[in-house]
């Protein structure tokens, strides 16, 4: 490449790069910036070394916040984004397409619906008075209304999103295994497996690559996002359904507790994503990432 | 080991009928091909004998046991699919011991029958690495290990060689016969190269669309086709095919078509005389037609057009007429391009098919042999 083909090249990417740094790559040195300072609603950069972390050793809701962003993470990896996924995927690939296509269509409704809107369903379908939709259902089987959001907290926040989130699996899930040549399926009867056998032995193992792609970025993303918690349970009652980023940013804008600490804020932001970080190195580790990064995304001969 | 019988075996995806009415029968120990043009219906018989798909209508007997109920893993068959279709996350060990496992078989007896199934294929140096890091034929042997290894009572065979190289498919061949032969397995082997079909099988269903053409000895399959598609289909170069007319006035049986005349024996009488003033096809296979340079009156003339020097024989392309055939040689050809030659047909040789429904005439060829061939008009 000549010179002056490189210049035009980098001139060429000057506006993406722009478009980087000024979006992303500021607000994160911001943001890191921040957490050395007790910046408050005066918004003032008083720099205060490592008070901000010190502070979090000293908080005495963290551990259980901490608890619920593990419990909160998982369980609706494991239930929903993942296990769900799979089961969604399984059973739209098992019956015939078109069935299969507007079972999909229907479960991807709430991803084309705003949040607000998702969660005011879902605060219906719960509501403790007889009135809500689970409660009714409840009531007309004799029993008494349930104060689900109260009472069940965490499950709610699981319920949730794992009915939204289990979407993106199955449909990266749907592909994947629609990809596998029929022949491996048949083989497999051949052999002797019967449905269940043939998922264990040959469907899962052939979709590996998309599974771990989808836990790990499913993570990362659960890790991270609260809007449906803030909405529904507003992560009470008290702290009993707080997960770390909601934490975060209740402390910087939450309404209730509208105290504007910014500087706290940004160093649970920033512990955050260490959090993510790590966990994303121990994917990268535990399932040999890279060997399947060079791999093609879903093996066939 | 088990005889199949298929009765009225059909199978239809929606409007397409894929497999149409077959019947046929398969001894205790036969390799019998499956050979036809693709899309012809064989995979979508070896699947409904592997329990796969449901037959529309018609049925499977196993050892006269009825079993279009039975799942595959009931039924005892062994399947080697033209990709393969080897797991690519398990090891060659574990794509072998793959349906002992299913069976829960023990450790022992898993390990001792992969080991000697892999000794017979001679692949036991692979039995570690994974599919991806074997050669075509490495991983055709281990197709074939994972469907003997559990003793099947009837092995399919869906295009094993077509991946293979041509040197390759060659041994490979032998190869499989010889198992075949040794493990007195009942076979069924689909392939759409009739060389295949011809060298390994006992017998030889000829398909086309769904429907059996033929099913006879390799041999019979190559000197007395039963129609046309399989008289086309068999036999590399092509059997020359010219649509004549067949009279029958003044007690002269002869096909005539412009530029060549071809009288029959009286005896081809009876059998063509539903066929009179009808157009029906004559067939020739090029390695049975000869020429001579020298002029001989009363034989069809004709001129070489093309040399096609093939190693050991010489494809002679020739016009008759508006006619063109094809003569294949032993060695090189004496005629050159542009010569004017003279056909040789002997009675035996010739195929008379109708040319309407394609159905085999017979000439009555073995009460008179002799045919007296005469050129009207030449070329
Ligand atoms: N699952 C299916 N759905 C619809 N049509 C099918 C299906 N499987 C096969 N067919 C049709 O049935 C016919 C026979 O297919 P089949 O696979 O048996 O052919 P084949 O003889 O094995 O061909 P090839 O030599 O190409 O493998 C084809 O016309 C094919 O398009
Ligand atoms: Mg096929």
């Amino acid at each position: 490449m000549s010179r002056r083909q490189k210049v035009a090249l980098a001139v060429l990417m000057l506006p993406a790069l722009a478009v980087v740094v000024a979006f992303y790559a500021v607000p994160a040195v911001m943001t890191a910036a921040m957490s050395f300072t007790d910046m408050d609603f005066r918004l003032r950069w008083n720099f205060v070394g490592f008070a901000t972390f010190l502070r979090m050793a000293e908080d005495f809701l963290l551990p259980g916040i901490l608890q619920n962003t593990i419990v909160y993470t998982f369980a609706t990896l494991a239930l929903f984004n993942v296990g769900l996924a799979v089961l969604l995927a399984l059973a739209t690939t098992f019956v015939p397409d078109r069935i299969g296509r507007v079972f999909q269509a229907l479960w991807l409704l709430p991803r084309f619906t705003p949040p607000i809107v998702y969660g005011i369903i879902w605060m219906w379908i719960l509501d403790p008075t007889g009135a809500g939709l689970l409660n009714s259902l409840v009531v007309a089987a004799g029993g008494r209304p349930v104060n689900w959001i109260t009472d069940y907290p965490m499950a709610v926040i699981v319920l949730t999103n794992g009915i939204i989130g289990a979407s993106f699996g199955m449909v990266i899930f749907y592909s994947a295994i629609k990809s596998i040549p029929r022949d491996y399926s048949w083989a497999a009867l051949a052999d002797g497996a019967t449905w269940l056998q043939q998922v264990r032995y040959v469907t899962l193992p052939l979709i590996r690559w998309p599974l771990l792609f989808v836990t790990a970025y499913q993570t990362l993303s659960l890790l991270t996002s609260y809007e449906y918690i803030l909405i529904i349970t507003g992560g009470g009652p008290y702290f009993a359904s707080t997960v770390w980023s909601l934490y975060a940013y209740n402390l910087a804008f939450g309404g209730y507790f509208a105290n504007y600490e910014f500087g706290y804020g940004a160093a649970l932001s920033i512990v955050l994503v260490v959090l993510g970080t790590v966990a994303s190195i121990v994917y990268w580790r535990v399932f040999r990432f890279r060997d399947m990064m060079a791999e093609p995304k879903i093996e066939v001969m | 080991m088990a005889r199949i019988r298929l009765e009225g075996l059909t199978k239809a995806f929606g409007p397409v009928v894929a497999v149409n009415d077959v019947n046929l029968s398969i001894e205790d120990g036969e390799l019998l091909a499956l050979l036809g043009p693709s899309g012809c219906g064989k995979s979508t018989i070896l699947l409904m004998l592997a329990g796969i798909y449901r037959p529309t209508r018609g049925d499977i007997y196993f050892d006269d046991q009825r079993v279009n109920d039975v799942p595959p893993k009931g039924r005892g068959v062994g399947l080697v699919f033209q990709s393969y279709a080897l797991y690519p996350h398990m090891t060659v060990f574990d794509n072998i011991a793959f349906p002992l496992r299913l069976r829960r078989a023990k450790r022992e007896e898993i390990e001792r029958r992969v080991r000697e199934v892999a000794r017979t294929a001679q692949i036991e140096e692979l039995l570690a690495r994974k599919p991806s890091q074997l050669s075509g034929g490495q991983q055709q042997r281990v197709a074939l290990c994972r469907a003997l290894v559990k003793e099947p009572e009837l092995l399919l065979l869906d295009e094993p060689l077509s991946n293979l190289d041509a040197r390759l498919r060659i041994e490979t061949r032998t190869e499989i016969k010889r198992l075949q032969r040794e493990l007195g397995i009942t076979t069924i082997l689909v392939t759409h190269d009739q060389i295949e079909a011809l060298t390994m099988a006992d017998r030889i269903a000829v398909m086309r669309s769904g429907v059996i053409e033929q099913l006879s000895k390799p041999q019979e399959l190559y000197e007395r086709p039963a129609n046309l598609f399989v008289a086309s289909f068999i036999g590399d170069p092509p059997m020359n095919l010219v649509r004549m007319e067949f009279r029958n006035d003044g007690g002269m049986p002869r096909l005539e078509t412009a530029g060549l005349t071809i009288q029959l024996p009286p005896s081809a009488r009876p059998q063509l005389e539903r066929a009179e003033g009808r157009e029906v096809v004559l067939g020739v296979r090029p390695e049975d037609l000869r020429f001579r340079t020298e002029p001989a009156p009363g034989l069809p003339v004709a001129q070489v057009f093309m040399l096609e020097p093939l190693g050991r024989d010489t494809l002679v392309d020739m016009r008759a007429g508006q006619q063109s055939i094809r003569a294949l040689v032993p060695g090189s050809s004496e005629a050159k391009i542009g010569d004017t030659v003279y056909l040789q047909l002997e009675v035996e040789k010739l195929h008379v098919f109708d040319g309407v429904t394609g159905v085999r005439l017979d000439l009555g060829a073995g009460e008179q042999p002799a045919l007296r061939v005469e050129a009207k008009g030449g070329a």
